[in-house]
């Protein structure tokens, strides 16, 4: 593994991703934290274009570190936090959790780090949207159709449960 | 042509897992815990972009899989944070530890 400058943007981002992710879990306020996720997204999206997935890392930025950052932050809004977020958990179950889930990133490493598959040349950089759209369209019609039809129940179905409560909560407060 | 393994992404997307997982079981705000839970997605995405890349037979299919999961994540957390509102209109809390109603 030589120094290269690839290797140099792979270590700035993931780095960055995992220190916005570390953030996560150490910060106090309910908002730093999510602005510290911002970080974690978009380092996230400039690994897809090292892996020349330039259209995801394109939705990524749009999707992740904006409309869900966003609607987040809002969810923090209106709700009443106490704004800094102590941890109830106790000191003994932390520690429980962390050792669990040290096991299991130990069992999953251990199944992958010496994964080799030889790299194969690709031309998926080339055209990259345009191919995408082509197999959404062709290949993938079903399922791309059917995504459709579940961001329709999802979005009937968000409104549904945030508007009959508000209705009866004013009922109750009049 | 790319000089990382495709071994190295496996593991930077583990260690994201596992801050996601850490971080949607101790917190203690339901947005923090759903916000965790895209970073688990988060993850998952790059394996499966990683593998579309580097893995045997790569092809452009992995990217679409990608963008489909990104799209149930947004749903998922459009219908989590309408949940969240209509437990917050009627409990006046977002503790996570507080919303054991279907407990009596």
């Amino acid at each position: 593994m030589t120094l290269s400058g690839e290797m140099l943007a792979f270590t700035l981002l993931s780095l960055a991703a995992i220190m916005g992710g570390i953030l996560l879990i150490t910060l106090d306020r309910v908002v730093h934290m999510v602005i510290a996720l911002v970080f974690t997204f978009i380092s996230i999206a400039g690994i897809y274009v090292m892996l020349s997935a330039e259209f995801v890392a394109a939705v990524q930025v749009l999707i992740y570190s904006g409309a869900i950052t966003i609607i987040m932050l809002f969810g923090i809004m209106l709700t009443r936090h106490n704004d800094t977020n102590q941890q109830t958990a106790g000191i003994f179950r932390k520690l429980l959790l962390l050792l669990g889930i040290a096991g299991f990133g130990i069992a999953v490493y251990a199944g992958i780090y010496q994964l080799d598959i030889p790299p194969e040349e690709t031309s998926l950089h080339i055209d990259n949207t345009r191919k995408i759209g082509t197999a959404l369209y062709s290949r993938h019609i079903i399922p791309f159709e059917l995504t459709s039809v579940l961001l329709l129940a999802a979005l009937v179905g968000a409104i549904i449960l945030a508007k009959k409560d508000s209705e009866k909560g004013e009922e109750e407060e009049g | 042509m790319t000089s990382i393994p495709l071994s190295a992404y496996l593991v930077l997307a583990l260690v994201l897992f596992c801050i996601g997982l850490y971080g949607a079981l101790t917190k203690k705000n339901t947005v923090i815990v759903l916000i965790s839970i895209e970073l688990m997605l988060n993850a998952v995405n790059i394996n499966l972009v990683a593998f579309s890349r580097l893995g045997p037979s790569p092809s452009i299919t992995g990217q679409i899989f990608s963008l489909f999961t990104i799209a149930v994540a947004a749903a998922e957390a459009a219908v989590g944070l309408a949940v969240l509102m209509s437990l917050y209109n009627r409990k006046k809390t977002v503790n996570i530890d507080e919303m054991n109603s279907l407990k009596h």
